[in-house]
């Protein structure tokens, strides 16, 4: 029988992973040559710690159709967990912090989703709003959680596996790629197995998946606790590899937005769309203010950047809902369609 | 040897004759609008029915069963492969409101049967379905399954109670392929946690290649093979209707439910419906309760027939006894047809 089960994924390797093996060969060896300072902290780490918080959001709202407003919160929790577990228990590695606070984000996560064992749609968007109120008020009103620090912000630690250390903005980059690589194995792995068909049942039709025998309950806490595990280590990315330092502030309702944002632009129930979503409202903001300020010289301002940011997002929101629900991924298959169609073609 | 081989030799061995009940049935339906040569019609349609075998059970059977209380009955069907009763409903009322929908309504499901429940809009016949898959609660009155009693059966236990059932309106998972709608009828086998399945050790890569080549089968088994990538939402109607089938069939249940699996196809999808349908009881030995307007469909392909009108049962027995009831040429058989060419309304 491990026969069986070791046969399955080979026999389609070549097609399926050649374009991720890609990515990542790009990613790995040419990117940190051919980058700059620049492209690694204002573009690449805050883009990889989005996707991860968009690939955890997108596994319980893509795939297990619980919208959440929480997303912040569980990265909150995550950093400030990390950095807890990294500062109170001496000698323990960080790797074993960063899962621990995986373990923090998804307990915290299971706790607010037990609201989706009654509620549905809004109303439960409505009630992740208390996680995402909650944690900041506990974040904020207890010191203890920032070591007692006056401002409430605090450096954050060093990145280092088994002595070796990530140092830098490449060092950080290399660091959350192969946090971020490892953890999409996973999820992806994940909504290809059996549980992952139970989410897309529960979201489906939770009659149905109950009638044949799928644990409905059990599947909508796992989507939480699952999901928050991986915004809360995105939270750890963005606090330790992107910001260097860890505070409430960073964790507010916009952010969780954001998140979701990302999911709604890049396209639910898809491994890619959080990487697509995510490059979208990364790259979006700096191509507006430089194409803003070419145009328009001083007059555009930071509020007149932070307005028309709005506005535009707000508009691309509204347009993908109507015109393309399935986000960027529906598009870009479109776009390689068409291009396959013409190379074929010529 | 596959489900398709099985398949192909049981309807083979059907599909001739269920034409000629349903053309007996078409007789027989002109006659009742007419009001005249019932008789004639009738006896067309028996002839048919007595080549498909039918279950010649007693109109009164239902008294009888409540009665004896699920003692072995062997007796009574000893010239059948039918057995004894798998499930029963007891006194079972269920209102919404000032609405009832089921009054008092006693059924006894035997093995191996395939039980019809007619009846007009409205009737309670998909009451009674979502009363035995637990998705209503009776208000009063019990479900008897596998030796036990229930005042509502566990919904998320109905599976493994051996009880698979589909869905009056499509209740497909939209975003999944057929193919992986049909594996997710195994979810109630699967053992392993989520973290076997990631990694892909031990028993859940045993569960996954077990669950995907069942389906496969299932797919074969329906015809369904050739639209196994597709994703289930994109399917016209009628193979959508299948895949749910399927769905229900790949969980080799006991007993099957099948809420209206034929409305809106055309006459040869009911044909083939029915013939899956029947080919699947044949094949697997399942007890088949369903639901089903086409009454000629429902006498070429039912062993037994329950009529239900306003929430009561007003007739159960063989095809044959049913329509010859005058309360069920009243009640319904006499007023469908007008309805349908718009008339009397
Ligand atoms: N969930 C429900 N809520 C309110 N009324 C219902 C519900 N389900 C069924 N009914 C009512 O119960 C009666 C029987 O319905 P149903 O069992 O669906 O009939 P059938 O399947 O025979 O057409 C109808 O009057 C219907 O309006
Ligand atoms: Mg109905």
């Amino acid at each position: 029988m491990a026969v069986v089960a070791a046969d399955l994924p080979s026999y389609r390797f070549s097609v399926r992973w050649a374009a991720p093996l890609a990515l990542l060969l790009i990613a790995y060896i040419a990117v940190p040559l051919l980058g700059s300072n620049y492209l690694f902290e204002a573009i690449l780490l805050p883009f990889l710690a989005l996707s991860l918080a968009g690939l955890g959001l997108n596994i319980l709202t893509g795939y297990a159709g619980q919208v959440s407003l929480g997303s912040a919160a569980f990265m909150a929790v995550g950093a400030f967990a990390a950095f807890n577990f990294n500062l109170r228990v001496d000698g323990l590695p960080l790797i074993a912090s960063i899962v621990l606070a995986g373990f923090a984000a998804a307990s915290i996560g299971l706790v607010f989703g037990l609201p989706s064992l009654r509620l549905k749609g809004f109303y439960l968007a409505v009630s992740t709003l208390a996680a995402q109120f909650f944690v900041q008020w506990a974040l904020t009103k207890f010191s203890w959680f920032s070591n007692e620090s006056a401002s409430g912000v605090i450096d954050a630690p060093q990145l280092s596996i088994a002595g070796f250390v990530f140092e830098g903005p490449v060092g950080r980059y290399y660091f959350a790629l192969t946090v971020v690589a490892v953890l999409t194995l996973l999820a992806y792995r994940l909504v290809n197995s059996q549980t992952g068909r139970n989410f897309i049942a529960v979201r489906d039709n939770e009659t149905a998946a109950r009638i044949i025998g799928v644990p409905v309950l059990k599947t909508k806490l796992l989507a939480f606790a699952i999901s928050s595990f991986i915004i809360g280590v995105a939270g750890v990315l963005w606090a330790f590899a992107y910001l260097r330092t860890v505070e409430p502030a960073g964790f507010n309702l916009d952010r969780s937005f954001q998140i979701l944002f990302i999911v709604i632009i890049g396209g639910l129930a898809s491994i890619r769309g959080a990487f697509f979503g995510a490059a979208l409202i990364v790259v979006f903001p700096l191509v507006l203010s430089r194409v803003g300020s070419f145009l328009l010289g001083d007059v555009f301002n930071s509020g007149v950047l932070d307005m028309s940011q709005r506005i535009v997002l707000g508009a691309l929101i509204i347009l993908f809902l109507t015109l393309e629900p399935d986000g960027l991924t529906a598009l870009w298959d479109r776009v390689r369609k068409r291009f396959g169609a013409a190379i074929a073609w010529s | 040897m596959t489900w398709a081989a099985g398949y192909s030799a049981a309807a083979g061995n059907n599909r001739t004759v269920d034409r000629v009940a349903i053309c007996g049935w078409d007789i027989a339906r002109q006659s009742i609008r007419l009001g005249a040569a019932k008789n004639r019609g009738m006896h067309a349609m028996t002839l048919a029915f007595g080549a498909v075998g039918s279950a010649p059970f007693l109109p009164d059977i239902q008294e009888h069963l409540a009665g004896l209380d699920r003692s072995p009955r062997h007796d009574d069907t000893q010239q059948l492969t039918i057995g004894d009763t798998v499930l029963d409903l007891v006194g079972v009322t269920l209102s919404f409101g000032g609405v009832v929908a089921l009054a008092d309504i006693d059924l006894s499901v035997r093995r191996g049967e395939i039980l019809a429940i007619i009846g007009p809009n409205g009737a309670g016949k998909s009451s009674i379905i979502n009363v035995i898959s637990g998705v209503y609660r009776p208000d009063r009155g019990h479900i008897r399954l596998s030796g036990r009693s229930y005042s509502q059966i566990p919904t998320q236990k109905l599976a493994r109670l051996g009880i698979a059932r589909t869905f009056q309106n499509l209740a497909l998972f939209k975003g999944l392929s057929v193919l992986d709608n049909v594996v997710a009828g195994r979810a109630h086998k699967t053992r392993s946690s989520f973290v076997e399945q990631i990694v892909g050790l031990g028993r859940a890569g045993k569960e996954q290649a077990d669950a995907r080549s069942r389906a496969l089968d299932a797919l074969e088994f329906l015809h369904l093979s050739h639209v196994g990538d597709r994703l289930a939402g994109t399917l016209p109607y009628g193979l959508q209707k299948r895949v749910e089938l399927a769905r229900a069939l790949v969980a080799e249940p006991e007993i099957l439910l099948l809420d209206e699996p034929m409305a809106g196809m055309t006459a040869t999808e009911k044909n083939e419906m029915a013939d899956f349908v029947r080919a699947a009881r044949d094949r697997f030995g399942t007890t088949v309760v369903l639901i089903e307007h086409d009454i000629g469909v429902v006498m070429g392909l039912s062993d037994r027939v329950v009529v239900l009108d306003y929430g009561r049962k007003i007739a159960d027995g063989t095809p044959d006894e049913v329509q010859r009831d005058q309360r069920v040429i009243d009640a319904y058989l006499g007023v469908a047809p007008e309805n349908e060419d718009g008339e009397g309304i």
